[in-house]
């Protein structure tokens, strides 16, 4: 029975090795063949073809099919497609929506071989990973946003779609990626373009072709493929509400840029150095095994990849011993194999890359054998330390880097000392250690004694740079609606300009800046009367300047241990502003009145309820258990953002202050303000009650002075986590572009009218927080 | 540790039918007990069932590849029969089972000829027929002795049953630990009662039988496989058959990750044995993947890996006349033991 050089079953009886498990390629390749040269999907069916592209098979090289370049034509084509089928989409009752989800959940279960196979040939991950992990974590997303469709109404009353949404996304998880753009879209009735990544398109047309056969009305799913002249006129198309984009750090800081202004939606999810750490009393041989799902999985061309080994010192030896040992037994090649563990890399260009960032590195290089082509062998540097580029840098490779550590404390430290914020490890068979150290970790995922466990019932996404916004849960859905109404334009407000004849009071106020508990003289040294509307000289303010911003930030930053302080201790204190405000109610609706020539008791009386809605909310913000499919929890914390800079309205000069750092500050974080620049008397009169009211200094920050001086200063900070702007209405490009620096969460009103009587709730504490979801498996 | 895992089999030249026993590796004659390495020792139950719940998915052997791994799990089977209704008639036709587990027309046309199991299990009343049974064949007898399997008679009458079964002519001896040892943490006695079985052995080899079901976590499990070894053991076994929970995959992941731990310290290399519940081909495919992916080659011969099983044969000789014929197969076509 055995024929030409086979080995004999007595051979491999001997050698025990493992031979080729292929899978077929072949129905896979029919359908391509069937179908290829491709066109785009739009309005529910293949264009024809234009100028095409090759996506090629990276195990191989061999060239998949042709596949078209989307021009900017193509792109409106789509967008208008999108844009017709929104209204109809949108009206249909969630349950209808939550209908054609499920159908397209069950559909992706009867094609998951088909999907699962087309992808490893388009991506060359393993087929165990695309089959057993991409495809089934696709149908959860939608059977997940079914569910979120149908509680939808019910459940965010208030909430409306935001209209046609552009998604673009990576090559690594093809149509995983496109799952957690388009699901939560569709469910809450927005419409979607998506433009896939160019080097993996093939998933996204045949998702798309497989949509017909969920009755999905033409026009709300429509795939345009090309590079990243296409995915830029995506961004760029004036008639589009909402970016989502995964990918790259250096392309998702482009797209802030861009849509800067633009009032279109953005959410982010970029890179990042995920720390991966390990601690003494761990169980080493799982951790190590974690790893192998941390690093390994997808080749390590995974956003949340495990790639920064942080290992006590004490069994580093003995771990990284354990950990090359392991690495001997990986199967690297052909990905179409059932018994391959790391596949290709997407592209030689990828590889060539990976091999130089590794080739320019220091420390001590393990490698595995690995086949010729484009495949990168698994990589293990020790001997590194912070200062190493390679501690720094994404690779985006199968590539781990590894240093030591003494305590938990110095842990944070490392783990903490990176650009990024995606995901983080802790390894520890101490709990409590491990959930002392989730929180201090800065991240939007922390998995206890795991790595690279995700569902569509958790919130996923990163802070710093690796972006903003989560995917998953409602979380994830709350990105893809917006209040229900219009707000209408804002319009100027000019301050009281210098009378002819000035009417001067006996008494000379000087209000300084207030930062850090203290008030401070400008660093500029120059001031700005304020007049009153009938000509009397309310007194005078100074001119902050970007070194006052510096100052504000830095007396923030040193105030954060207010954000580890109790909600109950924030609510009191709250409680307490609002007590000596109201001691002082009528005084400051003088003032009111005075700067602005309209009564100002009612914006008090405003102001103090204000601050007694977010002394209750303080202790009352509460994240969630999520039901994942794990035993074991996964708890959503609203963490606050850190320090938050927040340019304040000018139409309700005390109000809008109070309504920015009423729930920064309830939530934890330490806030640098720029009161309205026409009124700003309201906000210095603030500082003694401030300070009366023991407000730790440096937790509230004002710096006074022009909007247009201190934006972009503040904007660009790199220490300010988020930057909130209700000034005026050029402030808001201005304020987004700027923060694509460091990535900042931004929240501007784009130019539109606020209602500050209104203007409170939920929506100002999830601005003031950030999810972070932290698995903790259990069980003994 | 790593190395063997490349290295070329001592047993690869060897035919099926003169590989058993292997005693090429050398004895584990044990260690002090220390008692600051069983402290460290940690499992964590969720890491170690996930990896044990992906393993199959991350390996698969097939064709002919996936015949010869069936043949090489037969060479690890201990044929076990452990009833109260045993009788001489019932040993005898298991044991001629040992000897023949396969079709001979089936293994003819595989080019394995010669395929024995790897030994016979039986209690110890049955060592003797078994051992008559087995004469030049090759085939060791093992006998589950020391009160199998609550182990809860007097200590030197286990101590008495093994050197009886020794004397009858087993060469592998299975006990059963003292599991209220490693329910109160009780080390020291854990060690001594193992040290003592050991001793009472002689040169038969010791297979030292957990009962992983009544141990209460995957820590215990990996501490007792710990002492187990240090106090001399040959082999450590999941268990008894007669657990509520037997052999399973992340009990096994816990106890093979012992044993290399072991070897890394002293060198010696441990065999390892999960018994009961493992009664499908593609189970044993499993099992053989995980040793070989976790401890190397030297762990997927029978020298240092069986299977305690009685119903696995069945499975896989439907298996293998599939792979020889292209058509599923029938219980009735084959012998059974």
């Amino acid at each position: 029975m055995q024929s030409g050089d086979a080995m004999t079953v007595k051979q491999i009886f001997n050698e025990m090795s493992y031979g080729p498990a292929p899978e077929s390629a072949a129905e896979a390749m029919d359908w391509i063949t069937t179908h290829a040269p491709f066109g785009h999907w739009i309005n529910g069916q293949f264009t024809a073809p234009g100028d095409v592209f090759d996506s090629k098979n990276p195990a191989n090289g061999k060239v998949l099919a042709q596949v078209t370049q989307g021009s900017a034509a193509d792109v409106d084509s789509a967008v208008k497609a999108a844009r017709r089928a929104q209204p109809k989409w949108a009206k249909l009752p969630g349950h209808k929506r939550a209908q054609y989800l499920y159908a397209l959940a069950r559909l992706v279960q009867k094609h998951s071989r088909l999907l699962a196979v087309t992808e490893t040939l388009d991506n060359g991950k393993p087929i165990r990973e695309a089959r057993d992990i991409d495809i089934p974590l696709v149908a959860r997303h939608f059977y997940y946003h079914a569910g979120l469709a149908q509680l939808l109404a019910s459940e965010q009353p208030d909430m409306q779609p935001l209209g046609v949404c552009g998604a673009v996304i990576p090559w690594n998880f093809p149509l995983l990626m496109l799952a957690w753009k388009v699901a939560p879209a569709l469910a809450a009735g927005n419409t979607v373009v998506l433009k896939p990544a160019e080097y993996t398109p093939l998933t996204a047309l045949l998702f798309a072709h497989i949509s017909r056969e969920a009755g999905l009305p033409r026009g709300v799913l429509n795939v345009v493929t090309g590079d990243g002249a296409t995915g830029a006129a995506l961004v760029d198309h004036p008639d589009v509400n909402k970016i989502a984009f995964t990918g790259s750090t250096e392309v998702g800081r482009k797209i802030r840029q861009a849509t800067a202004g633009s009032g279109k939606a953005l959410t982010l999810e970029l890179g990042g150095k995920s720390p991966y750490i390990v601690f003494d009393d761990a169980d080493l041989d799982s951790a190590v095994e974690g790893l192998v799902d941390a690093i390994w999985f997808n080749g390590g061309q995974v956003c949340c990849a495990g790639s920064r080994l942080l290992v006590q010192e004490g069994v580093a030896d003995r771990f990284h011993a354990k950990l090359r040992a392991r690495m001997d037994g990986l199967r690297i090649g052909d990905p179409m194999d059932k018994c391959i563990d790391v596949g290709a890399i997407v592209d030689p260009v990828q590889r060539a890359q990976i091999a130089a960032m590794v080739e320019a590195s220091d420390g001590d290089k393990y490698q595995v054998p690995c086949p010729d082509g484009c495949f990168y062998p698994p990589t293990l540097i020790t001997g590194l330390g912070s200062a190493s580029p390679l501690m720094q840098e994404e690779i985006f490779g199968p590539v781990l880097v590894s240093m030591t550590f003494r305590t938990p404390v110095e842990a944070v430290e490392l783990a903490n000392n990176s650009r990024y914020g995606l995901a983080a490890s802790v390894w520890t068979e101490n709990v409590n250690l491990a959930l002392d150290l989730a929180p201090k970790v800065k991240a939007g995922v922390v998995w206890i004694n795991g790595s690279n466990m995700f569902d569509a019932a958790a919130g996923f996404g990163g802070l710093r740079e690796s972006g903003f916004g989560r995917e998953g849960g409602w979380e994830g859905l709350l990105a893809y609606l917006r209040p229900k109404g219009d707000a209408k334009p804002l319009k100027p407000v000019a301050r009281a300009a210098e009378p002819a004849n000035a009417e001067v009071s006996e008494f000379d106020r000087t209000a300084k800046l207030h930062i850090g508990g203290k008030q401070a003289r400008t660093d500029g040294g120059y001031s700005q009367a304020v007049w009153s509307p009938r000509g009397k000289l309310l007194g005078h303010v100074g001119l902050g300047n970007r070194k006052d911003i510096r100052n504000a930030v830095e007396a923030a930053q040193s105030a954060k241990v207010w954000g580890k302080t109790t909600a109950h201790l924030r609510a009191q204190i709250l409680y307490y502003i609002a007590e000596n405000l109201s001691a002082r109610a009528e005084e400051f609706a003088g003032r009111l009145k005075d700067m602005t020539g309209k009564p100002g008791a009612a914006e008090v009386e405003a102001s103090i309820a204000r601050l007694f809605t977010y002394a209750a909310w303080a202790d009352k913000f509460d994240g969630a258990v999520k039901s994942v499919p794990i035993r074991g929890v996964a708890l959503a914390m609203n963490e606050p953002c850190g320090v938050i800079g927040a340019i304040c309205p000018d139409e309700a000069p005390l109000l809008g202050l109070i309504s920015l750092m009423a729930p920064a500050i309830a939530m934890g974080n330490t806030c640098v303000l720029v009161p309205s620049q026409a009124y700003p008397l309201a906000a210095t009169d603030l500082y003694q009650v401030l300070d009366t009211s023991d407000l730790p200094g440096g937790v509230v920050n004002i710096v006074t002075g022009a909007h247009g001086d201190l934006a972009k200063p503040l904007a660009s900070h790199m220490d300010v986590d988020a930057v909130w702007c209700f000034g005026a209405a050029n402030l808001s490009a201005v304020v987004e572009r700027e923060a694509a620096g460091n990535l900042k969460r931004t929240w501007v009103n784009h130019g539109r009218v606020t209602d500050w009587d209104h203007a409170e709730g939920r929506a100002f504490l999830r601005a003031a927080t950030e999810v972070k979801t932290i698995w903790v498996p259990y069980g003994e | 540790m790593h190395s063997e895992r490349t290295a070329t089999p001592t047993t690869a030249q060897t035919g099926a039918a003169n590989t058993l026993p292997q005693l090429t590796h050398a004895r584990n004659e044990g260690m002090p007990l220390d008692l600051d390495w069983v402290a460290s020792v940690q499992a964590n139950t969720s890491a170690i069932e996930r990896r044990a719940a992906t393993l199959p998915g991350r390996r698969t052997v097939k064709k002919d590849y996936q015949a010869a791994w069936l043949c090489k799990a037969i060479s690890c089977i201990d044929l076990t029969t452990l009833s109260g209704d045993d009788t001489a008639g019932r040993v005898q036709r298991l044991c001629a089972k040992a000897r023949h587990p396969v079709r001979a027309d089936l293994l003819a046309a595989l080019g394995m000829e010669g395929l024995t199991v790897g030994a016979v299990c039986v209690y110890h009343d049955m060592v003797e027929t078994a051992v008559r049974a087995l004469e030049g064949s090759n085939i060791p007898v093992a006998a589950v002795s020391t009160g199998f399997p609550a182990g809860l008679s007097p200590l030197h009458l286990r101590l008495a049953e093994i050197g009886e079964s020794v004397a009858a002519g087993a060469r592998e001896i299975d006990i059963v630990i003292s599991r209220r040892h490693v329910l109160t943490q009780n080390w020291q006695a854990l060690y001594d009662e193992m040290r003592a079985m050991r001793e009472a052995c002689g040169e038969a080899h010791v297979k030292a039988i957990l009962a992983t079901g009544e141990l209460g976590t995957l820590r215990n499990v990996a501490r007792a496989s710990l002492i187990c070894m240090m106090a001399g053991a040959d082999f450590i076994k999941t268990s008894t058959g007669k657990e509520p929970v037997n052999a399973t995959l992340p009990v096994t992941l816990t106890m093979i990750r012992a044993i290399r731990d072991y070897q890394d310290r002293t060198g010696i290399k441990v065999g390892y044995k999960p018994a009961g519940g493992i009664s499908k081909a593609k189970d044993a495919l499993v099992y053989l993947a995980m040793m070989r992916d976790e401890l190397g080659l030297p762990w997927v011969q029978p020298d240092l890996f069986r299977f305690g099983a009685s119903s696995l044969l069945g499975d896989i000789e439907r298996q293998l006349e599939h792979h020889v014929t292209g058509a599923y197969s029938a219980a009735n076509r084959h012998a059974i033991g």
